[in-house]
């Protein structure tokens, strides 16, 4: 299981900027982020995409998202 | 699992910002003042004097274009279910960085939205507020970098998302109660401007119309002036910012072929030629609504959506129009204000102490 980044409550570009200190931190690996708007989601995933993670799973409850990125 | 949304496509951001060019090149025809079809800053100014929080009877009108920006993203959030009722997140300090916005944007004479429309109608004079605006969002990465936060928002009661929904709503319904009469400044409670920009307007109808699509289509593209600057310095994306390039092209042509196209820097619509006050007004107001997370476009769509903190942003602004106009710190057409200078300088240390201050992580 990979690490996991709470970035609930939180709007841009916090959660992106957490996600993008954490993929460079890991290199590759699996990394979950958890969002609750639909624009940190986006934005997230596009950020993630252009460092060449992947979203490999997405999870909707309550009004949260749990997005798991990862790269070989 | 979830439906696409097209709009948060590169061709989707893309299209909502040739709309939005288009349209707000066409107000201008339908009756908005030069270069002014939409302006965020100008019209919750207009918006502040109908109320009668500032006298300067040149820029009072309740600008349907503001409730329709709120309205159109309340409609669209609702649609697709991201209404959420949210805030909590440093309420005092987002309205204060609504005010110190939109002091520097009135020093200048435009948000992010009408810099581009003047640049889009030949006015050079924008050329010196974009640079300002985009230093000003350059100093606030700096501060985000350090780990810059306002804090977490929280989910509150549903009601609480709708206070300035409903606000507008009841904008609307003023309106409504109280028309403008031919040659009179006042109509019951609200004020209209009988000369200067507050007494250009398209036909009430358009300007709702047009500002509801606004606000939908900037709801589901998540549109933002500011974000489009902050993207490219902090992590080289240019998709916010090709829906803004969009818009510029497309008002630029619009106003090419309907004649609305005067290149120049003297004798500009509602505009100074002072560069260096249009620098540092938009230096102002850039840092102010990079710290506080949104163009003042987006801060209106976001309150739409249920944003408390974003509709405490909006307030703060309007606020801010108030004092501006009443303190003398607004720019004319002959140039900054009285007291201008000052309030630039206070709005930039202001800027700077939120910056400095709000950090998670030491530098």
């Amino acid at each position: 299981m990979g690490k996991t980044i709470d970035a609930r409550g939180l709007s841009c570009p916090q959660p992106v900027l957490m996600t993008l200190d954490e993929i460079s931190a890991m290199n590759k690996g699996d990394l979950v982020v958890l969002v609750d708007n639909e624009a940190a989601r986006e934005n997230v995933i596009r950020a993630a995409a252009s460092q060449g993670w992947l979203m490999t799973s997405i999870q909707s409850e309550d009004d949260e998202y749990r997005i798991t990125i990862s790269k070989e | 699992m979830f439906s696409k949304n097209y709009f948060v496509t590169s061709w989707g951001i893309i299209g909502v910002g040739i709309l939005i060019g288009v349209f707000a090149a066409l107000l201008q025809k339908w009756g908005n003042p030069g270069n002014m079809g939409i302006c965020v800053a100008c019209f919750e100014r207009d918006v502040a004097g109908a109320l009668g929080l500032h006298r300067a009877g040149v820029v009072q009108y309740m600008r349907p274009e503001i409730i329709g920006f709120v309205l159109g993203s309340l409609i669209a959030a609702l649609i697709f279910r991201e209404f959420r009722s949210r805030g909590g997140s440093s309420p005092i300090v987002r309205y204060m960085l609504g005010v110190f916005a939109m002091i520097g944007a009135l020093v200048f004479l435009g948000c992010p939205w009408r810099a581009m429309l003047r640049l889009a109608g030949g006015d050079g004079n924008a050329i010196f507020g974009l640079l300002g605006l985009i230093a000003g969002i350059w100093i606030a990465t700096f501060f985000m970098k350090s780990g810059y936060d306002l804090g977490r928002s929280h989910k509150t009661y549903t009601s609480a998302g709708w206070i300035l929904p409903i606000t507008m709503l009841g904008f609307l319904i003023l309106m409504l109660i109280f028309p403008q009469v031919q040659g009179q400044d006042k109509s019951g409670i609200l004020s209209y401007s009988l000369k200067g920009p507050g007494a250009m307007h398209a036909p009430l109808i358009i300007s709702l119309a047009v500002g509801l699509g606004v606000g939908f289509l900037a709801q589901r593209s998540r549109f933002c002036t500011m974000g489009a600057f902050r993207d490219l310095i902090l992590f080289r994306q240019v998709h916010l910012l090709s829906g803004v390039m969009a818009l510029l092209i497309a008002a630029f042509f619009t106003n090419f072929i309907i004649g609305q196209f005067h290149p120049g820097f003297e004798n500009q619509p509602v505009a100074h030629t002072m560069a260096l006050w249009n620098f540092a007004g938009m230096v102002v107001a850039g840092m102010a609504f990079a710290l506080a997370g949104g163009c003042p476009g987006r801060q209106l769509f976001m309150a739409g959506e249920g944003d408390g903190d974003a509709a405490v942003f909006c307030l703060g602004m309007i606020t801010g129009a108030g004092l501006a106009h009443n303190f003398g710190l607004a720019s004319s057409p002959k140039g900054i204000g009285p007291y201008g200078i000052a309030a630039v300088i206070i709005g930039f240390l202001f800027c700077l102490f939120i910056g400095f201050t709000m950090r998670k992580k030491s530098a």
